[in-house]
């Protein structure tokens, strides 16, 4: 009975499917969707070389400093960081008394509510508190950087792209999508989810961040060392991470190949 | 307990005797999981599978009740709280990401589990009561996964909670009435992320108590084993310690090592990055989807694409995607064959393999973007399911001829080792080790 009920339901329920099937295939034959711009166009991100990728990845403070100076002198004008915390650029293979410094010297100061007066005035910032809000008063709406490369498929080579992707919108776009002209006040990027983005090109032309350690500024130096600042701005902690594993699994290799033994120790008389 | 042979708990100092007379735990433990409990000699690695999941719902459970020391369920700040524990919590990404991962360990190695279970007839009489429970367990541990998912409140936090809460207004008139009721207003707000909260502390609990009906029901029977044969003598059994224990040892070190392989060198790859971007009411995602243990049903729900006898396409959906799990506890009686293990099964083999292909094709469409040939698939696939276990199981079942059977576990196990005769084996005497 349960069995005769059951290959009644099941019928009834392939049925159902094999109806909706000859709608969907019927729907693809007579009414393909045709496609779209973003189909087209839009980008995989570019290979970047960093030293955190890979299994084993790492950061090199001389790469972070230097992002963590286009971040200061580029980005931090529309962008927050807000996750991140100035003591934390320690990190970064800077002295206590350089991070106390690189803290009261930011441009954004600290906000402090005065409850006797109810005036909001403003201090230095200290090692304890973490980067400042940023208003933004343009079109877009600059999100919060801190973890922008865990926030977006392969963040890091994303944010590269997207830093060296601008560029004129392509021709053969507008060919064959006439109605997808670039709309006013956006920036065309094929490595942008919808192609079309609010920010300006904030790099644009070499030498625009002087670093400090001499390596040579150019637009691609300074994409490639702020997506490296922003993956240690993400996830910090995964040198430790990495090393914390290898120590790990070697343990647990010691583990399986010890309780193996005792595994077969135990059963050597026992036929199974 | 099962078998007569079973060795019974004697205690030995005057401390374990006057335990023993008072709260004998020391005996139900060592007739649960010790030397008391017979198990057929025979079983392989997917039998450590049962073992595993319980490691993996304890790691769950003890890593988030710290994780619930530094959370904050607060719409306002939860987003936060949570990169807080990331980043200045002692060892809190560890935490964090053990809790993650290890969610999905949980599931890897319950599905191992449960298609074990669908193999070797687990579900079949005596052991009917085990699966009912199981699949219990199941469905208790995808709720607790959804909520879980939602506290970090994240984009698809937020909108897996619209879409998966949204399931309950497509039950016609009073659906709508229901979905708010169970959020506490109109969309995911401060009010659902605290029940989420709640909940989701309490029903791992409620998972481990029924994990003990499970495991009290699998001790009636006992275990069943790859030859799905009943144990007809000592001579089929070794006592669950020091055999099992030691087995099931080196199984939990391969099931650490990839979890921590995971942990420590992939932790974010089986997430969806959309997760680290705030809650946004206003902001849809451009592609929601859940996690990967709910791809499958995902993929049933989106197969049911057009209405069907003026039933909408949405409730259709939505039936079938409950249905889907639903029908698994109607397994014990949708299978007539008397055979459990599927190694004496030739034609019912064939549709469990397809069956398995089925499942992992169901999970690659739930789990990609919409287009036509994925549909159409997702279509073929979802029907394959039900026809499955509603129309082909029952009438395998029936029309198969079983291949034969050995008499015995042992007569099994020495046939395909080569040995002589079942009186010379190794365990005529005592299964008890030598040591």
């Amino acid at each position: 009975m349960v069995r005769a009920i059951a290959i009644l339901i099941g019928a009834g329920i392939v049925a159902c499917l094999a109806w909706a099937l000859f709608g969907t295939v019927s729907g693809a034959i007579t009414d393909p969707a045709p496609p779209t711009a973003v189909e087209e166009f839009h980008r995989h991100p570019k290979d970047v070389e960093l030293a955190s990728n890979g299994l084993l990845g790492t950061y090199n403070e001389r790469q972070l400093q230097r992002g963590l100076q286009v971040y200061k002198e580029v980005c931090s004008n529309c962008h927050s960081l807000k996750h991140v915390a100035f003591r934390d650029l320690t990190q970064l293979g800077y002295s206590a008394g350089q991070v106390k410094k690189f803290a009261a010297d930011w441009a954004v100061k600290a906000k402090q509510f005065d409850p006797k007066s109810g005036d909001t005035t403003e201090r230095p910032n200290t090692p304890a508190d973490y980067f400042p809000a940023v208003y933004y008063p343009g079109t877009g709406n600059p999100p919060d950087l801190s973890l922008i490369t865990k926030a977006r498929h392969e963040g890091p080579a994303y944010v590269y792209s997207l830093l060296t992707g601008y560029q004129d919108q392509p021709a053969a776009l507008l060919k064959h999508f006439p109605d997808a002209k670039v709309p006013d006040g956006l920036y065309y990027n094929p490595y942008f989810a919808n192609l079309n983005l609010a920010m300006p090109p904030p790099l644009t032309q070499d030498g625009q961040v002087t670093y400090l350690d001499g390596t040579k500024s150019t637009v691609d130096q300074n994409a490639k060392d702020v997506a490296a600042f922003l993956t240690w701005a993400a996830e910090p902690n995964l040198p430790a991470r990495h090393g914390y594993g290898l120590a790990v699994l070697g343990f647990l290799l010691l583990f399986c190949v010890l309780s193996y033994g005792a595994y077969q120790n135990i059963w050597r008389d026992i036929k199974h | 307990m099962s078998f007569p042979w079973a060795k019974h708990y004697e205690p030995k100092s005057g401390f374990t005797k006057w335990i023993d007379q008072r709260l004998p735990l020391p005996r139900l433990v060592y007739g649960a999981v010790g030397a008391g409990y017979p198990v057929p000699r025979n079983l392989n690695y997917f039998w450590n599978f049962g073992v595993l999941a319980g490691a993996a719902l304890a790691i769950q459970i003890v890593t988030g009740i710290v994780l619930a020391m530094h959370y904050a369920a607060n719409g306002g700040v939860a987003f936060d709280s949570v990169e807080h524990i990331m980043r200045d919590v002692n060892g809190g990404w560890f935490l964090r990401y053990a809790h993650a991962n290890g969610a999905s360990m949980f599931f890897v190695v319950v599905y191992i589990h449960i298609f074990r279970g669908l193999f070797y007839g687990s579900y079949k009489a005596p052991r009917e009561m085990i699966w009912l429970l199981g699949v219990t367990i199941f469905l208790l541990m995808m709720a607790t996964a959804f909520m879980g998912y939602v506290l970090p409140w994240g984009q698809m936090s937020f909108w897996g909670a619209q879409v998966i809460t949204g399931f309950f207004s497509a039950i016609p008139v009073v659906g709508e009435t229901i979905r708010i009721w169970l959020l506490g207003g109109y969309a995911p707000d401060d009010a659902a992320l605290n029940r989420f909260f709640s909940l989701h502390y309490l029903l791992p609990f409620v998972i481990a108590g029924v994990i003990i009906l499970h495991i009290w029901a699998l001790h009636i029977p006992g275990s069943n084993n790859p030859t799905g044969v009943d144990v007809k003598g000592e001579q089929d059994t070794v006592p669950f310690h020091p055999y099992y224990t030691a087995k099931d040892g080196f199984g939990l070190g391969v099931f650490l090592f990839i979890f921590a392989a995971l942990l420590f060198f992939a932790p974010n790859s089986l997430g969806h990055p959309d997760n680290y971007i705030p809650a946004n009411a206003l902001q849809t995602p451009a592609h929601i989807v859940p996690e990967w243990y709910f791809w499958p049903f995902y993929a049933i729900l989106r197969s049911f694409t057009a209405d069907f006898l003026f039933i909408p396409a949405k409730l259709l959906g939505v039936l079938a995607m409950f249905g889907s799990i639903l029908i698994l506890f109607f397994l014990p009686w949708l299978d007539s064959s008397p055979v459990r293990s599927s190694n004496y099964r030739p034609l019912y083999r064939i549709f469990f393999c397809v069956l398995v292909v089925d499942v992992l094709v169901l999970g690659w469409v739930g789990g990609s973007e919409i287009s036509p040939f994925k549909v159409a698939l997702g279509q073929i696939t979802a029907a394959y399911y039900f026809a499955h276990f509603l129309i082909i199981l029952p009438i395998v079942s029936r029309a198969e001829r079983p291949q034969p059977l050995p008499n015995s576990i042992t007569e099994a196990v020495l046939a395909k080792k080569g040995g002589t005769s079942p009186a010379h084996t190794a365990l005529s005497g005592s299964p008890v080790p030598a040591e």
